[in-house]
């Protein structure tokens, strides 16, 4: 049980900051990015806490796997979450393993935007196997290297990416760091 | 001001515009509808532009608002006065000193960079809607990147005109996927938002949509190998500040013919003139 | 040089407020309107701002129609404004038309009925002549006539006229919808729109729009063939069930003019003739609106009872973004904006467009 841990202390404008962190790695795919205010709300590393409070509320509907229900209270405490009926359904997914990224809603032709989010929380943003990217919001090709992927990842995005305009958009978080792979970015290996 | 929160949204209606504009962020171009608020100014004011900001905006910014390039013009001082009272943030004239910037139909001259955010108010987010009125219509065109309509009255004004007579509100594609009106910026403009460095947001109130263009995205004006994309500009320089390079204001000055061409970037013809002025005191 | 780059844009705008609240205020020597006078003596006017307004609060109508200087529209815009900062406690459950408090009620439908024909506070039947006893300065208490002798009419049980068709199985069934009735406050219109959305637009659209295309509806740009089954005024319940109690709970009365109107369906292969139902349900005293609400509502139905749709009222998606009159407005006048680089754009083209020509016609004289 974590209620006892606070939320922003400052809702307003900490919402805003990680707001604007969010939006910055969003929009620099594959950019590391610190999120301005850590919240401590384990099993939720601080990056994936303040995601979640910065973006999620009763509005939308979220869906949490086994390792990080522990924290499921403290996020209907503070953001008045509402639980997703079945994984495919989520408007938000906060996951430490990724689902295999073909079983999640990924929007229609014409509504591509009410596809899921998926906020990953893996051990690291750096040392794992060398990823190349490609699209909107790189200026050169960039290189991102994080640990805990699943092994065919990259072919899974591929799929995601050809989906375009739908698609998923993934973030993936690593205590208090975290980057963005929006759907239009191409992922290749090495 | 009190009994308002920060910049006069409240928190829910802040996270869902955030939603929106991450979703409009990762499909570059694409028009994502959003629950648009009655805001204290009127539809068609701005009030897209107003939301995008509101929702963006924190206490370490600074704000510049510009109408028809200028920061003095009534609606941008308006819309100023809004944000400084309901968020009490610093504002600027200056482009270069401000990190976010609201726009009405201009692009400033100064580039912008990647710590920027240019934020566009948009009266008509659908490109599509002089020629097909319905949105059921237009939103099929655009989940089947169907764009032939356009093509085709593009093709007729050269027929009729010899040339494409499109001078604002140029239609362009984002990322090679989704036509997007650029707002009603000058065709002049159109080109600075090819690969800007500055993250690009579009809010349209009364139509209820955003969308975005991320930094360094290619946004081509729609156009035919044989009829390329041309820029349109008075052919003068700038009567204060001699720029032979930016979007000019035609100014009368009598009942007898009389005109002036001056810089419609005001920040940009100051600076200019200070740049000027201050050389000329050194010599 | 004669030109400097125009300044001073925010002394003009504080001026120019300094010179509307004196134009507002008028003449100093005749005393100020009081908020109340405008809420007991204008009522219809504050009715059509609540409607439009989208808020329920007959004193925060009146302020806002004083502040406007009785320019309702930009009434309207303010209490939408304020509406839109508020927060939402609850929900309340239907409100129960059957049990409506009844100030007015006709049906043109039937002479007489269970209830009775109230006639109430109409304009109907008055001869528009202006009263000029109501432009001495005094109108004393002692000069309104009392009431010839309390009405027990309210109390009255009145079943809704529909629902003595119904009975019959004269009315088309309407179907009873189990979610949540969608709310374009807070989520924006898409099409097909739902009915519930239809009527929500429909409900705070502007009364001339709904008024004319009512009206063009009756003249054959999509013909209904209308009864006004009924028109109720008068005062209903606002209940809410608070979580913690479980049960319903009265919250307060509001003033509510609900019109149905019967329309004619041929009925199918399938389906028995029967009639059909045009809704109008607002705000206040609004007889108007709510007529031209239910011819427009069940135009809009066009295509559910396979008519078609040929006519703008029929439209849905024509009639919904067009029907709100602060959107409507704000768009029309924000051409009091400043366009002129747009304006500049357009007059290179022009002067090129021109020049091109000109060299297209030369040489002169030339035969073709």
């Amino acid at each position: 049980m974590t209620l006892d841990r606070p939320g922003f202390l400052d809702p307003v404008a900490e919402a805003q900051s990680c707001f604007r962190s969010v939006l910055s790695a969003m929009s620099r795919p594959g950019s590391i990015t610190a999120m301005s205010h850590a919240i401590a709300a384990p099993p939720l590393d601080p990056a994936t806490a303040a995601v979640l409070l910065t973006l999620v509320d009763a509005d939308v509907t979220l869906w949490l796997d086994e390792p990080l229900m522990p924290s499921w209270d403290w996020l209907a405490f503070h953001a008045g979450v509402v639980r997703a009926p079945s994984r495919a359904e989520a408007a938000f997914l906060c996951v430490t393993a990724l689902p295999p990224l073909a079983e999640l809603f990924a929007g229609s032709d014409a509504a591509p935007e009410t596809s899921a989010t998926i906020i990953l929380q893996v051990p690291g943003l750096t040392d794992g196997r060398p990823l190349t990217l490609y699209g909107p919001g790189l200026e050169a090709p960039a290189v991102i290297a994080p640990l805990g992927l699943p092994d065919d990842f990259v072919a899974q995005w591929e799929a995601n990416h050809r989906l375009f305009p739908r698609g998923l958009d993934l973030m993936l978080c690593a205590r208090g760091n975290f980057l963005a792979l929006p759907r239009s970015v191409r992922i290749g290996e090495g | 001001m009190s009994g308002y929160n920060f910049a006069y949204l409240d928190e829910q209606t802040k996270r869902m515009i955030r939603r929106a504009i991450l979703k409009a962020v990762a499909i570059p171009g694409h028009q994502v509808p959003f629950g648009a608020r009655e805001m204290p100014l009127p539809y068609g004011w701005g009030t897209g532009g107003i939301q995008v900001t509101a929702a963006i905006l924190g206490q370490d910014d600074v704000l510049k608002v510009i109408d028809q390039g200028a920061d003095d013009t009534t609606n941008a001082v308006s819309i100023r006065r809004f944000f400084a009272r309901t968020a009490g943030v610093a504002t600027t004239t200056r482009t270069t000193k401000a990190t976010v910037i609201q726009t009405r139909h201009r692009i400033p001259e100064t580039p912008l960079r990647a710590d920027q955010i240019l934020v566009y108010q948009v009266p008509l987010p659908e490109p599509l809607a002089k020629l097909e009125p319905s949105r059921a219509e237009t939103r099929q065109m655009h989940a089947l990147a169907e764009y032939g309509l356009m093509h085709v009255k593009l093709y007729e004004d050269i027929a009729r005109f010899g040339h494409i007579a499109i001078s604002y509100d140029y239609p362009v594609m984002v990322n090679g996927r989704y036509l997007m009106s650029p707002s009603p910026i000058p065709a002049f403009d159109t080109p600075k938002m090819h690969r800007m460095p500055a993250l690009q947001l579009f809010g349209a109130g009364r139509e209820k949509r955003i969308y975005a263009v991320p930094p360094f995205t290619s946004v081509r004006p729609l156009d035919f190998d044989d009829h390329p994309f041309r820029l349109i500009r008075a052919p003068h320089p700038c009567a204060l500040c001699g720029a032979r390079d930016s979007y000019l204001d035609e100014v009368l000055t009598d009942d007898r013919g009389g005109r002036m061409f001056v810089c419609s970037d005001t920040d940009y013809c100051a600076s200019r003139r200070d740049i000027a002025e201050a050389a000329g005191e050194a010599a | 040089m004669a030109y400097v780059a125009v300044k001073g844009g925010e002394r003009a705008i504080d001026a120019a407020h300094d010179w509307l609240a004196r134009e507002r205020r008028g003449d100093p020597a005749i005393p100020a309107l009081g908020i109340r006078q405008v809420e007991e003596q204008l009522g219809r006017a504050v009715d059509r701002v609540m409607a439009e307004g989208s808020c329920h609060d007959t004193g925060l109508a009146a302020l806002a129609i004083k502040q406007a200087q009785g320019d309702l529209i930009e009434a309207a815009f303010l209490l939408r404004a304020y509406r839109t900062t508020l927060p939402r406690f609850a929900s309340s459950l239907p409100v129960e038309t059957a049990a409506m408090v009844i100030r007015r009620r006709i049906s043109a439908i039937y002479k007489d009925l269970p209830g009775g024909q109230v006639l109430g506070p109409t304009y109907d039947y008055t001869h528009r002549l202006l009263d000029f006893s109501l432009a001495a300065e005094r109108l004393d208490e002692t000069e309104m006539r009392p009431p010839a002798r309390p009405t027990d009419t309210g109390r009255r049980a009145m079943p809704r006229v529909m629902d003595l068709l119904d009975r019959e199985g004269l009315m088309g069934a309407e179907q009873p919808g189990d979610a949540a009735p969608a709310d374009l406050t807070r989520e924006p219109l898409s099409f097909p729109a739902g009915r519930d959305v239809r009527l929500q637009a429909l409900a705070r659209g502007d009364e001339g729009f709904l008024l004319a295309l009512g009206y063009s509806t009756q003249r054959g740009y999509g013909n209904t063939h209308p009864f006004v089954g009924e028109i109720r005024v008068g005062a209903v319940a606002v209940e809410i069930v608070p979580p913690e109690l479980g049960f319903a709970i009265e919250i307060g009365r509001i003033d509510l003019t609900e019109c149905e109107m019967v329309n004619q369906f041929g009925g199918s292969k399938t389906e028995p003739a029967q009639f059909t139902r045009g809704y109008g349900l607002c705000f206040g005293h609004a007889e108007r609106k709510a007529m031209g609400m239910a011819l427009v509502d069940r135009s809009m139905r066009a295509s559910e009872f396979g008519e078609d749709v040929t006519a703008p009222a029929q439209d849905i998606e024509f009639v919904l973004s067009h029907s709100d009159n602060i959107e409507a407005t704000g768009f029309v006048e924000h051409l009091k904006l400043p366009h002129y680089v747009d304006f500049q754009s357009e007059l290179e083209t022009i002067r090129r467009m021109r020049r091109t020509a000109g060299e297209d016609a030369a040489p002169e004289g030339e035969a073709p």
